[in-house]
């Protein structure tokens, strides 16, 4: 079998490469490119691409390692954004025209860590705007498209990193998970996604959405790229005060101990008509494989989840509505004219947010609003605590909790815009971790019988428990094969 | 509990957005189906139970009081839509008496 071409590779495997002089960082580099410009037409994925400055980045990494003075393993393998994060120069605009033509003044901290880690910045990545949404398809630019099946969606709202990503376009991309969307795509594309602990990565440079539930997190396509690029950035920063004091883990560490004898628990909530047959089918797969790896597996009962839908649809687009207050027109971004200023900052906002983006902002305003705080927001955050206590009492008895990432694979564009309700529905498995603050991850487990289409496990763990959480998705994915295989890449 | 026009309007004043008759009946009928799904969770007896503000339990989070770069004043004002005398220019907001 011949090796698969250099820009399919997992970036540990790159890493290799370069380590043993088989390989520049400008050779990927520039094979990256190649492949971004074949891709691009079919998935647009990107709303700003960096090539030059990621060839500068990339002789650059070259010569420190010829003097035998590489930053990390990983100097000189880029790195793409979801245009969330702020990129000192380059232009940043979460996805919406509020922010159009904004250069930030300063890196996020992901962003600075994995540049001191010598990774050149590789593109800024299409999302739904202010990562409102699970398809990409509001974003304020362009819908981005699944390289499986370019009339479906890559989901989101990280969609345009995973679709790169799922497309062996770029090693490996960073993403945000407010409610699912670092996962949901990851699983819709096939790739791996993980959303750490609340508090691991700094939010600092991250444009915020719902500050209590934002977490940045890698797509991959291996579980230890995932473990490489979370630890590099991980660890605590004095410049967000809501991150975690505790030193970061190196994830890579005992990556491949295996999970014989660990509990894993199996929803019970989430068994029946709620997912695709196809996709039932696969976790079903799934669960079988884990026992057979030595796991034993057991029903948990997580009551409180039918209720983080609900939760969720209050306190996200509360903080958002907060959080958003900012964008108007006095600071950075365009203005609209009008002779005071509250007409300017009125016409400046209806103009610039989509229309997810005033949704939210309106339940949001409408929800925080005299009257209605208790009844609503006050609710939500006990509901939170449901949620937190069903959590803390299922991982008394098992380690890990699994269950589908998304009930459906990847949806036609389209299909879903006119009822914003459905569009939400669709985060079901995913907004109770958020909700939680705990750790969780997607990862591969074939496609579905019924359309071909990718389907994801998610992987849930205690607060803080990434190591489990991810032995165990490294061991899955070893004995699978299906990411390392020809079938584990689209036909694109 | 239905939400209103007047609701519509209400709330679209205090975010600050500027929507059109199309929208605002749209969104009127949006809210109500959303809030309508959402506002099931006030059908539970939630007494006692103390909300969540923060998953972790972190404690305030304090630094020594040092002075350290930020962001200069041009930096600052780089990507305004105006400015002046550094500082940002906005339209009138008090009447001259």
């Amino acid at each position: 079998m011949t090796p698969p071409a250099l820009h399919w590779r997992p970036a540990t495997e790159l890493a290799a490469g370069l380590d043993a002089g088989d390989l520049t960082s400008v050779e990927l580099t520039e094979a990256i490119i190649r492949r971004c410009d074949d891709v691009e037409p079919h998935i647009a994925a990107f709303l700003q691409r960096t090539d030059e400055r990621a060839l500068t980045g990339a002789a650059a990494a070259d010569a420190r390692r010829a003097r035998g003075e590489a930053l990390t393993p990983w100097d000189g393998i880029p790195v793409a954004y979801k245009d969330i994060f702020v990129t000192r120069d380059v232009p940043t605009t979460a996805g919406s025209r509020i922010l159009e033509r904004w250069v930030p003044p300063y890196d996020a901290t992901v962003v600075e860590r994995c540049s001191a880690a010598g990774m050149p910045l590789f593109g800024k990545t299409n999302l739904d705007q202010f990562a409102m949404g699970s398809s990409t398809e509001h974003s304020g630019f362009h819908p981005s498209r699944n390289p499986w099946d370019p009339a479906r969606v890559p989901g989101g709202s990280s969609g345009g990193s995973a679709a790169l990503v799922a497309a062996g376009a770029v090693p490996w991309a960073w993403g945000t998970d407010t409610g699912g969307s670092v996962r949901q795509p990851a699983a819709l594309c096939g790739i791996v996604g993980a959303k750490p602990t609340y508090g691991l990565v700094s939010r600092y440079g991250m444009v915020a959405f719902a500050s209590s539930l934002d977490q940045a997190g890698p797509l991959t396509r291996s579980v230890e790229d995932a473990a490489a690029l979370l630890s590099t950035a991980a660890g605590h920063d004095p410049r967000d005060s809501t991150s975690i004091r505790d030193g970061a883990p190196n994830l890579l560490e005992g990556l491949g101990e295996g999970i014989a004898g660990k509990r894993i628990g199996v929803v019970e909530e989430f068994g029946g008509e709620g997912s695709q047959p196809g996709v039932r089918a696969r976790v079903d797969d799934a669960y079988g494989r884990l026992e057979r790896l030595g796991a034993v597996l057991e029903e948990v009962s997580l009551p409180s989840f039918e209720h983080a839908i609900p939760a969720y649809y209050l306190i996200a687009p509360a903080e958002a509505s907060s959080n958003l207050a900012r964008y108007d027109g006095v600071r950075y971004g365009p203005r609209r004219v009008a002779t005071d200023i509250v007409a300017m900052n009125s016409k400046t906002r209806a103009d610039g947010f989509g229309a997810e983006v005033k949704r939210r902002i309106m339940i949001g305003t409408y929800a925080l609003s005299a009257g209605y705080y208790d009844a609503y927001y006050g609710k939500a955050q006990k509901v939170r605590t449901l949620i937190v206590e069903d959590l803390k009492r299922a991982f008394q008895r098992v380690d890990l909790i699994v269950c589908p990432t998304s009930p459906t694979t990847a949806f036609k564009l389209g299909e879903r815009t006119a009822d914003p309700l459905s569009m939400y529905l669709s985060d079901v498995y995913t907004v109770p971790v958020n909700l939680a603050g705990v750790p969780a991850m997607s990862v591969p487990c074939g496609t579905s019988p019924d359309d071909g289409l990718p389907v994801g496990l998610q992987i849930i763990a205690p607060v803080l428990d990434e190591r489990s959480m991810f032995q165990a998705a490294y061991a899955f994915e070893q004995d699978l094969g299906w990411a390392e295989s020809d079938e584990g890449r689209p036909n694109l | 509990m239905g939400i209103d026009r007047a609701a519509v309007d209400h709330v679209a004043r205090l975010a600050r957005l500027a929507l059109d008759d199309d929208e605002r009946d749209r969104m009127r009928a949006e809210l109500d189906d959303i809030l309508g799904h959402a506002g099931r969770i006030q059908a539970l007896d939630l007494d006692g139970v103390e909300p969540t503000l923060h998953p972790l339990p972190l404690v305030n989070a304090s630094r020594p009081d040092e002075i350290t770069p930020s962001l200069s004043q041009s930096d600052a004002l780089r990507s305004a839509p105006e400015a002046e005398d550094g500082r940002f220019r906005v339209p009138r907001i008090i009447e001259d008496a």
